[in-house]
């Protein structure tokens, strides 16, 4: 009896997978990713399907989450007072600098109001925290628990408490995905801090890794520089730490010097991060448009147009 | 009850599939979902077959993927393989299974380069071809962990 049936199921097999049905189905997934590939489809799909997909992200996430918490849980009371002062201190640290910064915004927006700049560099952000779960281990994704019904939206800016993460790609109702700096695909403006170099800082696919390739060889580039934002492209805003250099080489051809950095940002480790909620488009090339239009006599009803339209 | 078993063991393969892990292991998690079809396209043709490959894949795309069919085409090639050779896999001893299913899964690596490849994108680093190994490491504990479940369901039917 059972042989029979073995027997059966194998015919069946046989032709169940002709060729020809997997030349369709081979043809029907090529079609359907250079369609995507174009279109961007999956992303309508995922958002139309992220009342299944979002609550499947909580629950993969939720036994890490459950880890954590019952780690805080049965952490002992000395570790906890010790961490407790740890971050008081911190936070004295922090707020000092901080009341020295109020000091320094003050000043700057004294001199600025005499320099009529319209510009500001008011920090509008949005707290979330990240959804614990592995999209692909080659590609550097990250989940949050944030979307479009808190005002998320594609090309936003993530950080954290040490530099830039990396940027916003998708957003689901409730949650976004972001990739970061150092997903291989990812590239990202920078500027070293000592010398004012302007370089890109490319992902590597190591979490600890970016690399600098083309820097000119005239440049002045060299270990334990930090590499800021430059805030060239309009993605990022200025002025962010980005990464300190590690190493410098000549590359192959000898004709550039190739640098890797470190991620300033704690990507593998943080839990919660930072949005930045206005894009920085004034501090990019369409912002100087703006400001080349009538001359400073006729500027009466000009600055009335720009103040209304952001 | 096997029906449950069945849609139970391709949720749980989709949330191990999401399930975080500690960042110096991520490149060791092996691709449970191929797995677990490689599984019920041994054990279960008559439920598994292209069709379903490319329905499974396409609902792994959207929790996981990046591009809408990639995982479509790699579980389409893997449920081909295996279908066409599963007289033979079948009633190859455990170990042999697994050196099957390491080679099926080392295949599923080159298609997936392939594809990332023509999409534009970066050669991954060495780490790459890690998780096959440790899919063919996982491969007896599932079968056998599967095929006790279904040997008990079977029994209380």
């Amino acid at each position: 009896m059972a042989i029979a049936r073995t027997d059966n199921a194998t015919l069946f097999a046989g032709d169940a997978v002709s060729t020809l049905r997997l030349i369709v189905y081979l043809a029907l997934a090529v079609a359907l990713m250079v369609l995507d590939h174009r279109g961007g489809y999956l992303e309508i799909l995922r958002r139309a399907g992220s009342a299944m997909v979002e609550p499947v992200y909580r629950l993969a996430a939720f036994p890490a989450d459950v880890a954590r918490a019952t780690r805080t849980a049965v952490a002992t009371q000395d570790r906890l007072a010790s961490e407790n002062r740890q971050l008081r201190e911190q936070l004295l640290l922090a707020q000092a600098r901080l009341n020295r910064l109020d000091t320094l915004v003050a000043q700057n927006a004294r001199l600025k109001a005499l320099l009529e700049a319209q510009k500001n560099l008011g920090l509008s952000v949005q707290f979330a925290r990240l959804i614990d779960v592995d999209l692909d281990p080659f590609r550097h994704r990250i989940v949050l628990d944030v979307g479009a019904n808190q005002g998320i939206a594609v090309g936003q800016p993530v950080i954290d408490a040490h530099g830039i993460m990396g940027q916003i790609v998708e957003v689901l109702p409730n949650s976004a995905i972001a990739m970061l700096i150092t997903d291989p695909t990812h590239a990202i403006p920078v500027v070293v801090e000592r010398s004012g170099v302007r370089t890109i800082a490319y992902g590597s696919g190591a979490i600890d890794r970016l690399e600098l390739p083309n820097i000119p060889l005239s440049a002045d580039v060299k270990i334990g520089d930090r590499l800021l934002t430059s805030g060239l492209g309009g993605r990022f805003p200025a002025g962010f730490p980005v990464g300190e250099v590690r190493e410098v080489n000549a590359d192959k051809s000898g004709m550039f010097a190739a640098a890797s950095a470190r991620p300033a940002a704690a990507l593998d480790r943080s839990g919660e991060v930072l949005l930045l909620r206005d894009q920085p488009q004034p501090y990019g090339p369409p912002a100087l448009q703006e400001d080349m239009g009538p001359p400073a006599e006729l500027a009466g009803p000009a600055p009335e147009a720009q103040a209304g339209s952001p | 009850m096997q029906a449950w078993l069945f849609g139970g063991s391709l949720a749980i393969a989709f949330m191990l599939q999401l399930m975080p892990l500690p960042q110096p292991l991520l490149p060791f998690k092996p691709y449970w979902v191929g797995l677990v079809l490689i599984y019920w396209a041994i054990e279960a043709p008559e439920r598994v077959g292209l069709g379903f490959a490319f329905l499974f894949g396409l609902g792994s795309d959207v929790l996981t993927g990046e591009l809408l069919g990639e995982q479509a085409l790699r579980l389409v090639v893997l449920a081909f393989i295996v279908l066409r050779f599963r007289a033979r896999l079948r009633f190859f001893p455990v170990w042999q299974q697994a050196l099957a299913v390491l080679a099926l899964l080392l295949n599923d690596r080159i298609v997936m380069l392939m594809v990332r490849g023509f999409a534009g994108e970066a050669m991954p680093s060495a780490a790459f071809w890690i998780a096959p190994l440790i899919g063919m490491l996982a491969w007896p504990l599932l079968f056998l962990v599967f095929d006790d479940l279904r040997a008990r369901l079977r029994a209380s039917e």
